[in-house]
């Protein structure tokens, strides 16, 4: 292969001068680094030689090359990895936007710089993103050319018999009576394998000029496999990015006996992607028909979620289905995920008047794993007079510590307690700011306190009604449904995106194990009429089974021609180091080599 | 005593038993370091270098000559002789050095045996911490740890059936008794069922597959650990030069070692990758995506680059070698981080240690 040739495909490896092939596997490989790296040079692309007379062409094919060569690809790996942590350090807004903002008000001075740098959105920040789509692009730039010089190695013959094998790493050799033409057939047979249709080895037989020989080459399917892997990377980087366009979300919260349609105007909160079409919303609808817990009675860690759902499709045909952690129902093409519950106390709050002036489920935040949670009713629509809101805490199992404060002791529904503190004023929902239904924006409210100059505080079970202080009406506790967060995801890329993975993971198994060897041998007829046979191997990379390869096929030559076993030679390389280890590992590996394989 | 109290006691003796195996082997070491000079000595009243007697049928152990510092391995009846070859692969012949004094020996025997002991009762207390938990024994930092150390036990067990390196078993040996101790006294829950978020046959999958990953990077990384001081020997450093560090010379050549390391990372990278994959079909199924940049996920992720990234420097020129073992040591390192650091201090959704 003349001219330019792709970083990691080994010169030395597919020259057939003996000299240089000699130099075990590593070593080879450092070899073609060097050669290939000298190509580049020639080819007429250092910078201070050529940039005059390159021009923007030349520049750009200068670029391609440096992004093409594995120095670089190696640089932007290790930068992508460098470029990741940063978003663990920091809170990141896509996934905690509460935090960043709890991290800016605690850090005044620094924390406009980072959001600046975006270290509070490291995976979509303009860096992140460079590089790796730099990587991709030095990916292509690598594939594009070792695809083009594979296609033709796997068309190709296996390379011509050396000269000499004196400094293979793995060699042997017998004689015997069979004729010359005899042993190569034998060994052709036996590199090739049992099944005609899948050889292991592709097997050149020559026998001219008066000596028989064989080459045999395997393993193009390593090169395959690392094509199919880099491949498959681009595959993946596509099909995500085609998901993250056409997807949605939707969360909704659900309170027992309640439901939703998928429809925008349902969701509490929505999101899609730019491409997102609205068509991919189909319209089922979705109710909680009950929803059950429960947990461990030791360490009151939570040990099963179940909601019994009724799904109605577009058509009016409705059916019952389940949804629990780690399994989400598919409907409409979207999953819906289990991902949150809750209790939502059922109240009624009459006002002065004695009109109903509040009805209905209002879904607490739970704190803690017994479920203390926290919540605020609002009464904007009194008959007259100030609007009314509550601070709540509900406590699921409430018991009276020795102290006399409530705390819940058990995240199930055993005794069931609401405490709340009354406030009086304008609740601020005129304003036309949107406002968090989990929080009493109280600028414009009045605790309610009591003769003793102590906020006032009421406790409520199910079933209860209490007095509101200073005639404000009264309140009910009507019921405890619980309530749950579901999460609705359309994705229509996923399998794209599982298939390209696992072809990734095919093709990296397939590359990393496949072993890439040639094995040649030579027949000759001696002095003493007898045919000597030489063999040798060499291999890419570090292969322990080498030797055992070249020894089988002996072995199978051997048996085929009746040779007796003291007339097998195997020949330890000599001169390097390296290969004398090679050899020394073989041979350990000749002792059981099935059991190592 | 039930399932779980037993488990728990036999994870205490397989750390003693661990331990027992590491002074074995630095044992070992010290009866190879004193051992060369008096090897050397030996060996210049013999005619060096030694030839090869043609030996046929003998085992390889047993086809060890020693020559001055150096071990020459013979293969079959050649005829040829062989020159001597610097370590060669004299790890392998430990047991069979013939300048090591039975002592040497004796400490080799006992470590391997506690070695294989300490295994069993490894296995044994994962099975039962299972069974006292009623589930598969991957859901917490103490089960993580618990695994993951029987698991680079076996992975050493299974290396040091081709290459004896007494070093390679002080560094495991050692790691695992840390993790284990670590395990039953600051990582330690009880065995019990797990949350909903944890049940599903992924956490057999994806928890299993990642702690043997990591358990052979573990012994990846220390076979590099020593590639290193070997390479930095054979480089004439005058920190490893004195007497003490004698036993270098025993251990494969640094190449050799880069090999056997590579072999290992390139499984561990394999299953490592396949955690990735399988870590995003599981959070596809519980959390409702594939991929949100949680901080187990970037971890998982930096350690993946990493590893890729170590597979390109290995056919690099100028970065193979040595500085592909420095890969390895950063890999490895971000392994340790992603387990201690990510799940003890930073919170994500994968905050199941337990703790
Ligand atoms: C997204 C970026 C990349 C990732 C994640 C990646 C990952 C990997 C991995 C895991 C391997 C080992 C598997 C094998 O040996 O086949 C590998 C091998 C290889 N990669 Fe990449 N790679 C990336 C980009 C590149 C680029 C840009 C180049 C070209 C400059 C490149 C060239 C190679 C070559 C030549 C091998 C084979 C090494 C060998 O001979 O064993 N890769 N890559």
């Amino acid at each position: 292969m003349s001219g330019y040739r792709p970083d990691g495909l080994e010169d030395a490896f597919t020259a057939d001068e003996p000299g240089r092939t000699g130099a075990t596997t590593d070593d080879t490989a450092t070899d073609a680094a060097a050669v290939s790296d000298v190509d580049v040079v020639s080819a007429g692309t250092m910078p201070d030689v050529q940039v005059p007379r390159i021009g923007i062409v030349g520049w750009l094919r200068w670029i391609w090359r440096q992004l093409s060569s594995m120095r670089v690809a190696l640089m932007l790996l290790m930068l992508l990895a460098v470029a990741a942590v940063p978003g663990t350090i920091f809170p990141q807004h896509a996934q905690d936007p509460a935090k960043v903002a709890a991290y800016l008000a605690d850090h005044q001075a620094l924390g406009p710089w980072l959001e600046r740098l975006q270290l509070f959105d490291v995976y979509s920040s303009v860096w992140f993103s460079a590089i790796y789509l730099l990587l991709f692009v030095s990916l292509v730039a690598c594939i594009v050319p070792r695809t083009r010089v594979h296609l033709t190695a796997v068309r190709s013959r296996p390379p011509r018999v050396p000269r000499r094998f004196d400094r293979f790493p793995a060699q042997g050799g017998l004689t015997t009576t069979a004729t010359p033409q005899q042993v190569v057939e034998s060994a052709a047979a036996a590199l090739r394998g049992r099944w005609r249709w899948l050889p292991r080895f592709r097997v050149d037989v020559s026998t001219a000029g008066g000596e028989s020989t064989v080459a045999a080459e395997r393993g193009y399917l390593r090169e395959t496999g690392n094509l199919v892997f880099h491949l498959s990377l681009v595959g993946l980087l596509i099909a995500i990015a085609t998901g993250q366009m056409l997807h949605y979300r939707g969360q909704a919260l659900v309170v027992q006996g309640h439901g939703f349609a998928n429809a925008v105007v349902d969701y509490d909160t929505f999101e899609r992607g730019t491409a997102f079409n609205p068509s991919s919303l189909v319209p089922f609808s979705l109710r909680l028909d009950s929803f059950s817990a429960r947990f461990s009675p030791v360490s009151l860690q939570p040990r099963d979620f179940t909601a019994d759902v009724t799904v109605t499709q577009p058509d009016g045909s409705a059916s019952a289905q389940q949804i629990k952690v780690n399994h989400p129902l598919d409907v409409g093409g979207a999953n819906v995920y289990l991902q949150g519950n809750g209790y939502a106390p059922d109240v009624v709050v009459h006002d002065s008047a004695g009109n109903v002036a509040f009805s209905g489920p209002v879904p607490f935040l739970p704190q803690n794993s017994v479920y203390t949670s926290l919540g605020v009713i609002k009464v904007p629509d009194v008959t007259s007079g100030d609007q009314i809101g509550f601070r709540a805490a509900l406590l699921p199992t409430a018991q009276r510590d020795t102290d006399g404060v409530w705390q819940s002791v058990a995240p199930q529904p055993a005794n069931p307690l609401m405490v709340l503190t009354v406030w009086t004023g304008n609740l601020g929902l005129d304003t036309g700011v949107p406002q968090n239904v989990y929080k009493l924006d109280t600028s414009h409210l009045k605790q309610v306190m009591g003769p003793d100059g102590q906020a006032v505080s009421l406790t409520v079970q199910p079933g209860e009604t209490v007095d509101l202080p200073n005639g404000l009406g009264t309140l009910t506790f009507k019921a405890l449904p619980r309530y749950v967060a579901l999460d609705l995801r359309y994705d229509p890329a996923l399998s794209e995106v599982l298939v390209f993975a696992l072809l990734a993971l095919a093709g990296l198994a397939t590359s990393l194990f496949t072993p890439r060897r040639r094995v040649w041998l030579r027949a000759g007829v001696a002095a003493d009429g007898r045919t000597v046979v030489t063999a040798a191997a060499l291999a890419r990379g570090d292969d322990i089974g080498l030797q055992p390869e070249l020894d089988r096929v002996l072995a199978v030559v051997g048996r085929d021609l009746g040779i007796a076993e003291d007339e097998m030679t195997r020949v330890a390389a000599v001169g390097d180091d390296a290969s004398a280890v090679h050899d020394a590992r073989a041979a350990q590996e000749n002792e059981d080599p099935e059991e190592h394989r | 005593m039930n399932a779980g109290e037993l488990s728990t006691l036999l994870v205490w003796a397989a750390g003693l038993t661990y331990t027992i195996a590491l002074v074995a082997y630095t044992t070992v070491l010290a009866r190879i370091a004193e051992a060369r000079p008096r090897a050397a000595k030996a060996a210049a009243a013999v005619t060096s270098p030694p030839v090869a007697a043609p030996v046929a049928g003998v085992s390889v152990a047993a086809s060890v000559a020693v020559g001055a510092g150096r071990t020459a391995v013979l293969d079959r009846p050649s005829g040829a002789s062989t020159p001597p070859a610097a370590g060669g692969s004299a790890g392998a012949s430990i047991g069979a050095d013939a300048g090591a004094p039975d002592a040497g020996r004796r400490a080799a025997g006992i470590a391997r045996s506690m070695t294989y002991l300490g295994l069993t009762f490894g296995f044994v207390a994962v099975v039962l911490r299972g069974i006292a938990a009623g589930r598969w024994p991957t859901a917490n930092m103490y089960e993580f740890t618990l695994v993951g150390s029987t698991m680079a036990i076996a992975v050493l067990v299974l290396v040091q059936r081709r290459n004896q390196i007494p070093f390679l078993g002080v560094l495991v040996t050692g790691a695992a008794a840390l993790a284990l101790f670590l395990g039953v006294n600051v990582f330690y829950i009880r065995a019990e069922g797990v949350q909903p978020a944890l049940q599903s046959y992924w956490l057999v999958i994806h928890v299993g597959v990642a702690i043997t990953s990591s358990g052979i990077f573990a012994v990846a990384a220390a076979t590099s650990v020593v590639q290193l001081m070997r390479a930095r020997r054979e480089e004439g450093s005058t920190l490893l030069a004195g007497r003490r560090w004698g036993w270098i010379d025993a251990v494969p050549d640094s190449r050799t070692l880069e090999a056997l390391s590579f072999r290992l990372n390139a499984v561990g990278f394999v299953l490592w990758t396949f955690t990735l994959i399988a870590g995003s079909i599981w959070a596809e199924h519980a959390w409702g995506r594939y991929w949100g940049w949680d901080p187990k996920e970037v971890g998982t992720f930096v350690v993946w680059v990493i590893y890729a990234a170590y597979l390109h420097a290995r056919t690099t020129r100028g970065w193979a070698g040595s500085r592909a073992a420095y890969f390895v040591l950063v890999g490895f390192t971000a392994v340790i981080a992603n387990f201690t650091v990510i799940n003890l201090f930073v919170t994500g959704r994968h905050s199941y240690s337990g703790i």
